[in-house]
This record gives structure tokens, C-alpha cells and sequence, in this order.
């Protein structure tokens, strides 16, 4: 192999697992060492450039760093990084003095379309630049579905209010109720940009028999649940059932729990384990005692006169193809009717455009989605962007936060009068930690504690009031504890080939075998002949050039705790452990250097 | 009561440093002596570690984390000697590891956390390893020293060991410098070789593998700390052999004896290694299938059933002549070659057990009514010598 390019910005990026499944790249490590320290104001800041709303966040976020987290190769269960971030939010002290000031105005005006988090941040990225922002929203505030659709027992007002008013007291214009009903209207009125993050807002429709005429108790997931936030709905039948497997069923049946419903149950097509939601949303279903039924597909809404009594289900089971992939046949078994008085339908979101015309320039796909470029975000009418769910479907609040970086990014080079498609690269610091003998400037004793819990509200308090927020988030000790188990993956193992003497010291004292000194060869021979099995082909390989007996170091990234016992036991510094920060590019960013080479 | 008399357990079983024990199975005393390096090991390991057939990892074999200067050689011999435990399968309360004073002799601490061990006085090793063997012949024993220990104030008792054929693998760490005062010559030190101040070394050099030969030990080897390939099978194979192992394996000292000038160095030693052979050891379990090419390979079937199989590097090297091997060490050390391998072994070799003629049974484990046998047993003890 050749040898490893640490130069080039994405090697140790990657390292970083968790911040580098992160859709806006927040640096994890270096906030979570903020925290232990107590810093919580800076842990928030670094989290409030990166991801805007970390409050939120903290508490909704889809969490795709926690599968990544190399704790999770090494024992069970990965840090808890997104419950830390609320940490951050929780015990941070007034910030709005760190928050950019608004400035003197440029002169351009963007209009944005949805208030919800993907045009909310890149208000934010722009109107600290000048630009005149203004966002139009059909409901009264600011938030988008994280307001409407995250019942408030999961996310209360407070925390929406504080996080979207941080943005909207940059200086830009939130024209709350004003719903865009034309795109050519709003075209018209000569705006130097646009940008769509009106997200993806239409519920996906069940249409089996029965679904017209028992209609007064069949609710659209989506809009039922705004219908609550908004308190034009306070109660529900006894018996309710709830259709879907997302995240989306997962809050309509815990909100049905608090109005009123004693006998909720899910319903879902497909197995347990494949359903859409996260692991942990389907654990609080469950122990708000509310059944997830699998395996069993509505074909038709009962009813007795136009009074919905039940729902009968056909029962499947699943068959994999020589492909493996899942199809869902008929298991044979007997159809089954369960009674109820309401059904909620949770079966999916669409996106729906009605309001932009067909001769805006921009153009649509069959799949009736704009062309939009996934990179720059840019549609096919030049002044016109999207971003977040409205862009390429439903997602989480975590994209719609990185699409909305980078099409802020686009919109400020266009109206700069540059070249969209040059991307500028990240800005990477590497400093070596060393402080002295046996002295490092980062905590690199491995706790072993397990997974802290984070506390619940008790149950029976949590499902009388609908806005009692369930989870408490970790108090500072818990916190400590959870902060400790974080490995500092970006705390790197950096390695010197002209300063090592082969003396072994790093190989035997590495705990996790990691290192292993030996002639060079292709990757596919080399992971066969590492000290340690190598399991995760995507983890890199660390290869040295030739040492002077010619072999090579290697280093498999995979399970390497950054403990820095490899730097600790080697006496010519050839190994040091060096702290990596990486600063995604932003709009405004100083310096517009040449495009980046990879991912 | 064999291997548990704590008499002859001085160190402490690690109870931190080894994954999966936080409880050693015997022996009350949970101190850890205080650690000259800040960071503890890690209790995690690699989840996809192999086990051995008795279900441990070679963490398992680890003691303390290591309080020697960062880069040691004698760090990787506790490698090699962890490695070559683990590899064996040996369980842990088999073993007695048994040092004397100097860098070598502290490493005992640092592999085998849960086996015994004694920590003896200056060159005293050997003698009380005899004494340990004699007492309880069940146990492997493992004597760890240096080349002060055993070339300087323990020649006698090296010598002795040796020629008394006591079942042990003796293993010399040979650094070729006092290192816990700062650098001064060994015994082991080539003449002309230079300090790290730049004196020149006038004293000759004893060569322990040549005196180990000449006094009949019956496994004799020389090794590098930098090459575990050749030094892991080495030990495992002195540990199967029956009779006096000796294994002098060159360690390069970091911080006194790795300049130019020093014949001691990892440089030095590299450029100078001239190994006669290499070994892979067959235990039973894992019957290895080599194909090795005919006439390159020699198998050597120990007294406990394994065997080595020695792939021969240099054709003509017979490790079974005593007497060739001295003459190939000599014509050699003249070129101011390092000669590396198995140099010699007598697989049918006999031990001191044998010549005094000892019962089978740990002398340790025998009752006060078989020791003493009582009045009428001497009478008829007496009367046939009458």
C-alpha cells in the first residue's frame, strides 16, 4: 500500500467516526471534552455553528454519529453524544452575548419559503453578512415542523422559542401566517435569491375500503399532530390505533396516550426490527404501554354506518429473494379485525409543490421532485435553491441543517458573483497535545462505564400532561460520566517514519493491538496479516513509508482508543498524538481556495 | 498445598491491569504498587482477540504496565514470554517466575499478573529457583535475569544452575550495561565497544551462551528483543524442554546502550544478526501443516510431546553437536557476527530430579506420615543395613 496521506483533510476526518457520519460535521470530541470540563457556553457555541439548534437537537436529532461512535466497536453502547449536546444547552449560561451581531445590509434580499430548520440556518449563515432575509411561514412562529409535528412533550415551546429567536434576532424578517402560494408571485417581486424549505408536508393517504365513509375518526398523522401543538385537538377515543412504523407513529400514539387513549396500539407491515424508527422512540412507545403489533397489513376500515369500529388486517410474513431482498407474502393465517374508535395514519410524507408554477424554470423530475443539485442545492432556475425535506424528501432535522450550510454557501457566492460549483476546503488545525512527560492536554484515562440512563419523568405524571417533557436529561454528574466515556478520536495517533527505531515498544503496549510492524503488500494480503483481526474493512489503514529494515508501520484505525499509551511508550516522540479540528466551510468563510479534492 | 504457599509469593496478582479478573482467584492482597506511569492500561481489547484452548486472550497474560524506560528491549521479551504463554495455553498458577535485582529482573511484574513469583536477592536467582524446583517440581519455572544478575554477581549461581541440570527456562535480558546506575559497562560488553560517553571498553567479554554450552545446559539459545518472530517459539520451546533452557537474549538498552559504538543497538544487532535457524513449535492441539521443502527441515520432539520444527537457515548447522556449536559460536564471534537460533539441544536430557533420584510426588505436597514413617520403619531400615 502507499503510504497515508494525513494531509489530505478527510483521512483523519474520518477517524473522527462520529463527526464524520454527522451530516453537518460537528466536532464531537471537542465539545464533549468542553463539557466534562464543566465549559458548557462553549460546548453550545461550537454546537450552535455547526448545528444550529442544539437544544433541539439535543433532544429530537436522528443521532447518526451514535451508530458510528467507535465506542460501539469496543463494548456495546456508543456515547450518548446527542443527550450530551442537551447537556450543553441545558447548563450553558446566557450566550446571546457570542452570538454575531446583526450588520449593515448589502443591499441583497433573499426570500426563503418555510420557516423550519433548513431556511432558518441559512438565514443564519447570511444575514450576519448583510443580506436581507425574510422568511414566510403559513403557521404564526418560526420552527416549521419542529413546532408542529414534535409533540411538546418530546421538544417544548421554550427551547424552539429560545433557538429560532437566536436566528430571527440576527435581523431577519420572519413573516409569520403569510402562506407562499405562488412561486411566480414571489418571483415577481425580484428578490436576489430563493430559497424552498417548505419541507415535505403532506401525509401519505391509506386509500383502502372503508376509508371515505369512516373518515370523521381516520386522521392524517402529520396534521393530526399539528392540529395538538396548535391545540385545535385535545382529545381522542379510547381505543386508537396507529398505522406506520416511523418516528411519525411513534408521536401520534404516545400523543394519543396523553388525550385521552387507554388502549393504543401500532400497527405495523413489517417486522420489529426493520421498522423506520429509532431504536430508542420504539422503547418509549413500548414503555408507555402501548403494543407495536408487526406483520400485519390494513386492507380495510370497518365501520357500522360511517362510525368507524375497526380496522381488519391481513397477516404476512416475511420471504427474502435470491437477492436478499424482503418481500411481504401472505402468511395464509385468517385476516384479523382489532376494534377502535380512532385510527391515526402515519404511513409516510410527501412532498407537494402545488404552488410553484410550471413555467418558473424550474423543473421537476417524475417523481414530481425539482431537480435539484446535491451539491450546491441549486435548482434549474439559477436564483432559485432548496434544501431540507423539500429538496430530496423526508428526512431529519440534522440534513436539513447541513443542505442548509451548504446552499448558504451557494447563494452567497452567487450574489458574490462566483462560481457555485467551486467548493471551497475545509480549514484543518493538527497541534500536537504533548505537555511534558507522561503530560497530556487531554483526558486519556478509558473510563469503563457503561452507557449512563438518561432520567424519565415519572410515568403516570408524564401521561397526564401532554407538555411535561418526558425525558430530564442528565444532571452535571451523569454528565460527567457520560462525557468520560468519549475516546477523543480526535486526539490522533500521528506518526513520524524518520524518528522510529523499531524498537516494538508501540506494539506491545498497545490494549487494542492496533499496531503491527511488517513488510508492505496490497490491503486485501496486509488485513490478513495484522496482529488483530481487521473486521471493518472501511476503517483505513494507517501505512507508514519503508522503515529502515524495510517494513512498514500499520496502524488499523479501527478500534484505537486514543489512549496515547503507543506516544507515552515511545522513546524517540516517532508517535505523538496530535489534536485534529476540522472548520466545515460556511458562507462568509475567509479564504476561497481551490476545490476540494474528495468527499 | 502446591503453588499456593505464599512464601514463595511475593508479588502481588494485578487486579486491574488484566481483562476479565478484577478478581485473581487467590490471594488477598488487592494493592497495586504505585505506577511510575500515569495512564493505566486499558481494560478494553481488541474484540476479535483469539483465545487460547483455556478460553484467554494474551491480555490475560499480562501483569502491570511496565515502569522501564519507553522503548526497552526488555519490554518485548515480556512481550515474547506473554505471547509464548498465551500460545502454550499454560495456566497461570503453573508457572513461578523468578527474578533477581537489576532492569531485567523487575520485568517479572510485568507479565503473568496472575502467576508466582519471587523477587530475589542480587544474583540469587538461580539458587532459589533450585530451591523452588527441589520443593515443588510441578511448577514451570521461568528465571528472569540480566547480564549483571547472572554474568557479574550471580556468575556462581548461574554457573551452578546450569550444571546441576534444574528443569527451568533461564532467560538472561543482555543489555550489555549497568542500566539502574547510569550506564557503566557489563560483563557482557564487547571488548572495544563504546559507552554512550565514548570510553572504550578494555575488559573482555563473557559470553554466557559459550559458558551455558561448556557447562552442559541442554537448550541453548541466543535471540533478539527486536525480532519476536524468532524469540516467541524459542521461549515456548524452552518452556516444553526438560532440563536446564538457556536463552540469552540481546535487549537493546534505550537510554545508556543505543549509540554507535555499542554493540548492543538495534542497529548494531541488525546489521549483525546471523541467525542459524528458525522455529515454529507444533503443540498438539493446533497440529500446524507446513509444507516445508525437504532436507530444509528438522523436527525435534520434546520430552512433553511437542515439537519443534527447526527450518534450517544455515545448511550446515547441526543443533545437536555441543561441541560444533562452541566452535561455530567462537569462529564467528570473531567476525564480530551475532550467531542467532537455536544452537543446541539435547531433547532426551535428564534433570536434576532425575539425578538425585527424587519421588515423583512435589516434595512440597508430602505428608508428615510418609516423611516420617515412624520408629518400626527406621528399625527395618536399620536392620538392613546391618
Amino acid at each position: 500500500m502507499k503510504p497515508t496521506d494525513i494531509a489530505a483533510p478527510d483521512y483523519f476526518h474520518k477517524v473522527v467516526d462520529c463527526q464524520w457520519a454527522c451530516p453537518a460535521h460537528t466536532p464531537v470530541p471537542e465539545y464533549i471534552r468542553l463539557i466534562a470540563q464543566g465549559r458548557y457556553s462553549d460546548a453550545y457555541m461550537i454546537n450552535w455553528k455547526s448545528n444550529v439548534f442544539p437544544g433541539i437537537l439535543g433532544r429530537t436529532c436522528d443521532r447518526p454519529c451514535e451508530p458510528a461512535c467507535r465506542r460501539g466497536r469496543v463494548e456495546e453502547t456508543p456515547v450518548a453524544i446527542c443527550r450530551l449536546k442537551r447537556v450543553a444547552a441545558d447548563f450553558k449560561d446566557d450566550i446571546t452575548q457570542r452570538l454575531p451581531r446583526p450588520s449593515a445590509k448589502n443591499g441583497k434580499r433573499v426570500a426563503f419559503v418555510g420557516g423550519g430548520p433548513a431556511s432558518l440556518t441559512v438565514a443564519r449563515d447570511l444575514a450576519p453578512l448583510g443580506y436581507h432575509c425574510t422568511v414566510f411561514d403559513g403557521d404564526p412562529q418560526a420552527g416549521g415542523m419542529m413546532r408542529s409535528q414534535i409533540p411538546k412533550f418530546r421538544l417544548p415551546n421554550s427551547v424552539i422559542d429560545e433557538e429560532t429567536g437566536y436566528i430571527l434576532n440576527l435581523g431577519v424578517e420572519f413573516k409569520g401566517g403569510h402562506r407562499i402560494e405562488s412561486m411566480k408571485a414571489l418571483l415577481a417581486e425580484k428578490y436576489d435569491a430563493i430559497f424552498v424549505g417548505s419541507g415535505a408536508p403532506r401525509g401519505r393517504e391509506l386509500d383502502i375500503p372503508g376509508r371515505k365513509e369512516a373518515t370523521a375518526n381516520i386522521h392524517i398523522g402529520i396534521d393530526w399532530l399539528s392540529s395538538v401543538s396548535f391545540g385545535h385537538i385535545d382529545k381522542i377515543g379510547k381505543r386508537v390505533i396507529v398505522l406506520g412504523g416511523g418516528n411519525t407513529a411513534m408521536d401520534c400514539c404516545r400523543t394519543a396516550r396523553r388525550l385521552g387513549g387507554e388502549d393504543v396500539k401500532v400497527v405495523v407491515r413489517s417486522g420489529f426490527e426493520e421498522m423506520k424508527a429509532s431504536p430508542w422512540e420504539k422503547e418509549d412507545a413500548l414503555h408507555e404501554d402501548i403494543p407495536i403489533l408487526n406483520y400485519l397489513v390494513p386492507v380495510a376500515f370497518v365501520h357500522d354506518n360511517g362510525k368507524l369500529t375497526g380496522i381488519t388486517f391481513q397477516k404476512v410474513k416475511a420471504e427474502y429473494d435470491a437477492k436478499g431482498r424482503r418481500n411481504l407474502v401472505p402468511s395464509g393465517e385468517p385476516d384479523q379485525t382489532i376494534e377502535c374508535d380512532d385510527v391515526l395514519v402515519a404511513v409516510g410524507q410527501e412532498n407537494a409543490f402545488p404552488w410553484i408554477e410550471q413555467d418558473c424554470g424550474i423543473e421537476f423530475d417524475k417523481w414530481h421532485m425539482p431537480k435539484v443539485d446535491p451539491k450546491t442545492f441549486v435548482s434549474t432556475n439559477p436564483k432559485v435553491f432548496f434544501g431540507g425535506d423539500a429538496a430530496f424528501g423526508p428526512k431529519n432535522i440534522i440534513w436539513a441543517v447541513a443542505q442548509g450550510h451548504d446552499a448558504a454557501l451557494s447563494i452567497h457566492k452567487m450574489l458574490s458573483g462566483e462560481d457555485i460549483t467551486e467548493r471551497p476546503l475545509p480549514e484543518v488545525y493538527i497541534s500536537s497535545q504533548k505537555m511534558g512527560i507522561h503530560e497530556w492536554s487531554y483526558d486519556n484515562d478509558i473510563s469503563n462505564d457503561k452507557r449512563f440512563k438518561v432520567p424519565h419523568r415519572d410515568k403516570v405524571i408524564a401521561l397526564k400532561d401532554i407538555r411535561a417533557e418526558v425525558e430530564l436529561g442528565y444532571d452535571v454528574k451523569l454528565a460527567l460520566g457520560e462525557a468520560e466515556r468519549c475516546l477523543n478520536c480526535d486526539v490522533q495517533t500521528v506518526f513520524s517514519t524518520s524518528l522510529c527505531i523499531e524498537c516494538d515498544a508501540c506494539v506491545d503496549i498497545c490494549p487494542m493491538d492496533c499496531i503491527t510492524f511488517t513488510d508492505n503488500g496490497e490491503e486485501g494480503d496486509l488485513r490478513q496479516r495484522l496482529k488483530a483481526p481487521s473486521p471493518h474493512p472501511d476503517q483505513d489503514l494507517y501505512v507508514s513509508s519503508d522503515l529502515k529494515t524495510g517494513r512498514v508501520m500499520i496502524k488499523d484505525e479501527d478500534v484505537c482508543l486514543h489512549c496515547g499509551l503507543c506516544a507515552e511508550r515511545c522513546p524517540t516522540g516517532a508517535w505523538d498524538m496530535q489534536k485534529y479540528l476540522i472548520e466545515m466551510t460556511y458562507a462568509g468563510s475567509a479564504c476561497p481556495t481551490k476545490s476540494r479534492s474528495a468527499a | 498445598m502446591p503453588g499456593l504457599d505464599p512464601g514463595i509469593h511475593a508479588f502481588l496478582p494485578c487486579h486491574r491491569d488484566v481483562d476479565g479478573r478484577d478478581k485473581p482467584g487467590h490471594d488477598g492482597l488487592g494493592i497495586a504498587g504505585a505506577l511510575m506511569t500515569y495512564i493505566a492500561k486499558p481494560k478494553f481489547h481488541h474484540p476479535g482477540l483469539k483465545k487460547n484452548e483455556l478460553g484467554y486472550t494474551h491480555r490475560d497474560y499480562e501483569g502491570k504496565i511496565s515502569t522501564l524506560c519507553a522503548g526497552c528491549g526488555h519490554d518485548s521479551i515480556t512481550a515474547s514470554i506473554i505471547e509464548a504463554c498465551y500460545e502454550l495455553s499454560i495456566e497461570p498458577h503453573r508457572v513461578a517466575k523468578i527474578s533477581g535485582i537489576g532492569c531485567s529482573s523487575k520485568t517479572p511484574d510485568y507479565f503473568l499478573g496472575n502467576s508466582h513469583g519471587f523477587n530475589s536477592v542480587h544474583g540469587r536467582m538461580p539458587s532459589v529457583l533450585t530451591g523452588a524446583n527441589l520443593a515443588n517440581r510441578d511448577l514451570i519455572y521461568l528465571g528472569v535475569s540480566g547480564d549483571g544478575d547472572s554474568a557479574s554477581i550471580g556468575f556462581g549461581q548461574f554457573a551452578h544452575s546450569i550444571r546441576r541440570g534444574v528443569n527451568m527456562t533461564y532467560i538472561v535480558e543482555n543489555n550489555g550495561v549497568y542500566g539502574l546506575t547510569k550506564g557503566q559497562f557489563s560483563a557482557t560488553a564487547d571488548r572495544g565497544s563504546k559507552s554512550k560517553k565514548g570510553v572504550t571498553n578494555t575488559d573482555n567479554a563473557i559470553d554466557l551462551v559459550a559458558i551455558a554450552l561448556q557447562l552442559g545446559a541442554t537448550f541453548v539459545a541466543r535471540s533478539f528483543s527486536g525480532d519476536k518472530t524468532q524469540l516467541v517459539p524459542l521461549i515456548a520451546a524452552a518452556i516444553g524442554h526438560k532440563g536446564a533452557s538457556f536463552i540469552d537474549v540481546i535487549s537493546p538498552c534505550i537510554a545508556f546502550n543505543n549509540h554507535a559504538g555499542s554493540t548492543k543497538s538495534f542497529d548494531y544487532v541488525r546489521e549483525h544478526n546471523d541467525a542459524v535457524n528458525r522455529l515454529d513449535v507444533l503443540v498438539g492441539r493446533d497440529p500446524i501443516a507446513v509444507d516445508y521443502a525437504p532436507g530444509t527441515v528438522q523436527m525435534v520432539e520434546q520430552h512433553d510431546g511437542s515439537k519443534i520444527a527447526l527450518r534450517k537457515i544455515d545448511a550446515d548447522y547441526d543443533p545437536h553437536d555441543r561441541l560444533g556449536a562452541q566452535t561455530f559460536l567462537q569462529k564467528h564471534a570473531a567476525k564480530g557476527q551475532i550467531v542467532t537460533g537455536l544452537l543446541y539441544v539435547d531433547p532426551d536430557a535428564d534433570d536434576l530430579h532425575e539425578h538425585l533420584n527424587t519421588v515423583e510426588t512435589p516434595l512440597n505436597t508430602l505428608e508428615a506420615d510418609t516423611l516420617c514413617p515412624g520408629s518400626a520403619a527406621l528399625d527395618k531400615f536399620n536392620a538392613s543395613l546391618r
